[in-house]
């Protein structure tokens, strides 16, 4: 996927003057925070749940290597194979490989982010494979020849007509403004695809060490027909999705629909474990596991290390003000909302993606619904931090937090100062405590007002308390 | 090559280098107990509400239940159904439970087997049934064919009320006792009927998988 962060400010202007887009995010502000909430609510224990799977991701991470040395013994003992894939590009030759060893026209996909995220598609197209998106959002996108905007919701983005329109055009059928029918349509096309298909290509959102098993999370079929029809099954999946056991496993189910539809529980959860057996009358005959690095193994015992407790459920972006108002496209690249905004900065560079982290008002929810309790904001400051260290903010902030340092360096001169300007800013807001034009803040006083200072300043207050304190 | 560098990598940022002995038994002695995490106290029943506790989560995910006295019931229970929907063809699983049943008289035409494209209705027998979420735990066996739960427009599955158990942490449980510890090529935990919200976040059932989910609920023999 062609990267697009560098442009982040002109994205987010686009988006918000969008007005199907705008429409569109307003499905989500509507469904997943309320139907979160709603779960969350029903499981007294959530809380607690939490805790432990953030605890138990740590442990992961602290024994990775052993985890994926037991994953990938138990793979073998069913007859499966391992891949271990540094780059992106290792993974998607990998893939290639395994596709021209069975000689493959055409492969089927399942919903996988971590194929996004390599770039398979295009790749296998080049290489004269043709991928067939079988998820109804991700086929929906790839006839548009579109991206995913979100992580679990992929044509999120879109609104009905657009896919009717695109349906009419690809299907030769009449357009429908019932979602049903439109569903039936992508149903039946896709019937033929998932039979002639040479091999199939899925995620995986956990990977179980204990029994070398892989398991998908989904909710319409399309990952178990993908998985089940073609004579080779292929898994692509990243380094951090290990687990120990399928009790472990468990622990984290119970989170993950939840924090991410509010569903008590998708309706296919589905555990794939080597290729068919002698007695079995279907299933793959072939069983890869494409395990995919690609940056996460340098987060081990960094500053971002929490991030790869990251179980891609989606709730901080369905809760975060900054992609409720831009949508998923804007952030530029693969992953977008508060858990994109950090790892992004990872994959592709902070040169590239500087603007991400930057791109949050600190508000916190993100950090408040994460099931793993992941402190995304202070992992975003930790890109800010990265990103003035190596001189890469813009000139206006460089310039800003200099003078800024300078005066916060001389208390006098700065309590000077900040009376002065509260003064100042005083009389403008005279009239309604609420100032409406301010020189040099026009990008916020455009859209809202600013409102007055009190009449005395912190330090003002602070004295007085501490005087009255003592006097007492 | 790339897992030697892998493996590199992430024991860099752990600072030390291949495991040792010692740490190594500590992981194996954490997996084999099968220790469990924290089991919601929802799904810490005596076995009759655990029964109660499955039907209405099940329902609430739309799957239909229809409870049956015993096993001779079934071809009764399943003819109407497909009926309502004019279906004449069933696939069945080749199940020793199922195949003792009196499908001639049924006037249905029944094959056992794997699923093909265009099945109408398929009937399978469920491993186990988990009260917590109302969710169908079906394995791939030699009576059992994964294409079954998927590729047919309506799944019927048969679920004796003895394989109902509370939480997720005892269907493992159930199924490392059958299977010896082996698992099987796969593992189906099934609630509901296929569905998706892709379209405007508008719920549509059916998506790829089977549209409507019927669960036979067979009371023990007494």
């Amino acid at each position: 996927m062609q990267i697009n962060s560098p442009h982040f400010k002109e994205s987010a202007k686009i988006a918000l003057h969008d007005v199907g887009l705008q429409k569109a995010l307003g499905n989500l502000k509507a469904g997943f925070p309320t139907k979160r909430a709603a779960a969350v609510a029903r499981l007294p224990e959530f809380d607690q749940l939490r805790d432990e799977a953030a605890a138990l991701k740590n442990h992961i991470i602290e024994n990775l290597d052993i985890y994926l040395e037991e994953f990938e013994a138990n793979v073998l003992k069913n007859g499966g194979h391992v891949h271990w894939c540094r780059t992106a590009d290792d993974a998607c030759k990998t893939v290639l490989d395994i596709c021209k060893e069975v000689d493959a026209k055409t492969v089927t996909k399942g919903k996988s982010m971590v194929t996004e995220e390599i770039n398979l598609n295009d790749f296998l197209e080049k290489n004269g494979i043709e991928p067939v998106e079988t998820d109804l959002g991700e086929y929906i996108l790839q006839l548009r020849g579109d991206h995913p905007s979100h992580i679990i919701a992929p044509a999120i983005h879109l609104n009905l007509e657009d896919v009717s329109d695109i349906f009419h055009e690809k299907h030769k059928r009449p357009k429908s403004d019932d979602p049903a029918v439109l569903m039936q349509e992508a149903r039946e096309m896709l019937r033929k695809k998932f039979v002639a298909a040479d091999v199939g290509i899925t995620g995986a959102n956990f990977c179980v060490a204990e029994t070398g098993s892989t398991l998908i999370v989904t909710n319409e079929g399309n990952g178990d027909l993908t998985q089940t029809l073609p004579k080779t099954h292929i898994v692509v999946t990243s380094i951090e999705k290990v687990v120990p056991t399928l009790e472990d496993m468990t622990l984290f189910l119970r989170l993950l629909a939840r924090s991410a539809t509010g569903q008590e529980f998708s309706v296919y959860n589905t555990l794939s474990t080597g290729p068919k057996r002698a007695e079995d009358q279907d299933g793959p005959e072939n069983f890869h596991v494409v395990l995919v690095d690609n940056g996460r193994s340098d987060m081990v015992g960094g500053e971002l290390q929490d991030m790869l407790r990251c179980i891609r459920c989606s709730a901080c972006m369905n809760h975060c003000p900054v992609y409720g108002a831009v949508g998923g496209h804007s952030y530029g690249w693969v992953y977008p909302g508060p858990m994109g905004s950090v790892l992004t900065p990872q994959m592709i560079g902070i040169e590239q993606a500087g603007l991400l982290p930057n791109a949050s008002t600190f508000c916190g929810k993100c950090e408040s619904v994460c099931p793993v309790r992941i402190p995304l904001p202070k992992l975003m400051r930790h890109w800010r931090e990265s990103e003035f260290s190596k001189h890469l903010s813009p000139k206006a902030v460089r310039w800003g937090l200099g003078s800024w340092a300078f005066f916060a360096k001389r208390p006098r001169l700065y309590r000077w100062l900040s009376r002065a300007a509260n003064k100042s800013m005083r009389l403008l807001g005279k009239q309604n405590g609420k100032i409406s034009k301010l020189p040099m803040a026009s990008g916020w006083t455009q859209f809202r007002d600013m409102p007055a200072p009190a009449n005395r300043t912190f330090m003002d207050l602070y004295k007085t308390q501490k005087a009255s304190e003592k006097s007492s | 090559m790339s897992k030697a560098e892998i493996l590199g990598s992430i024991r860099r940022g752990l600072k030390r280098g291949e495991p040792t002995h010692t740490q190594r038994a500590a992981v194996a002695a954490r997996l084999t107990p099968h220790g469990h995490n924290l089991i919601p106290k929802r799904a810490l029943l005596p076995h009759q509400e655990q029964v109660s506790l499955f039907t209405a989560m099940a329902i609430e995910a739309a799957a239909e239940i229809v409870e049956l006295e015993s096993e001779a019931s079934i071809v009764e229970a399943v003819k109407p159904w497909l009926k309502e929907q004019h279906i004449d063809t069933l696939t069945i699983a080749s199940d020793a439970q199922l195949d003792t049943l009196d499908w001639e008289g049924s006037q249905l035409q029944v094959q056992t087997g794997t699923a093909h494209v265009g099945d109408a209705a398929s009937l399978t027998v469920a491993f186990a049934g988990i009260a917590e979420t109302g969710t169908l735990m079906l394995h791939s066996s030699k009576e059992s064919p994964t294409t079954l739960n998927f590729l047919p427009d309506n799944h019927i599955v048969v679920l004796h009320k003895r394989n109902i158990v509370g939480p997720y942490e005892e269907a493992w449980k159930k199924l490392r006792e059958a299977t010896k510890s082996i698992m099987p090529r796969t593992v189906n935990l099934i609630t509901g009927p296929s569905r998706s919200a892709d379209i405007e976040q508008r719920l549509q059932m059916g998506a790829h998988g089977p549209k409507r989910l019927l669960i036979l609920l067979v009371s023990d023999s007494k």
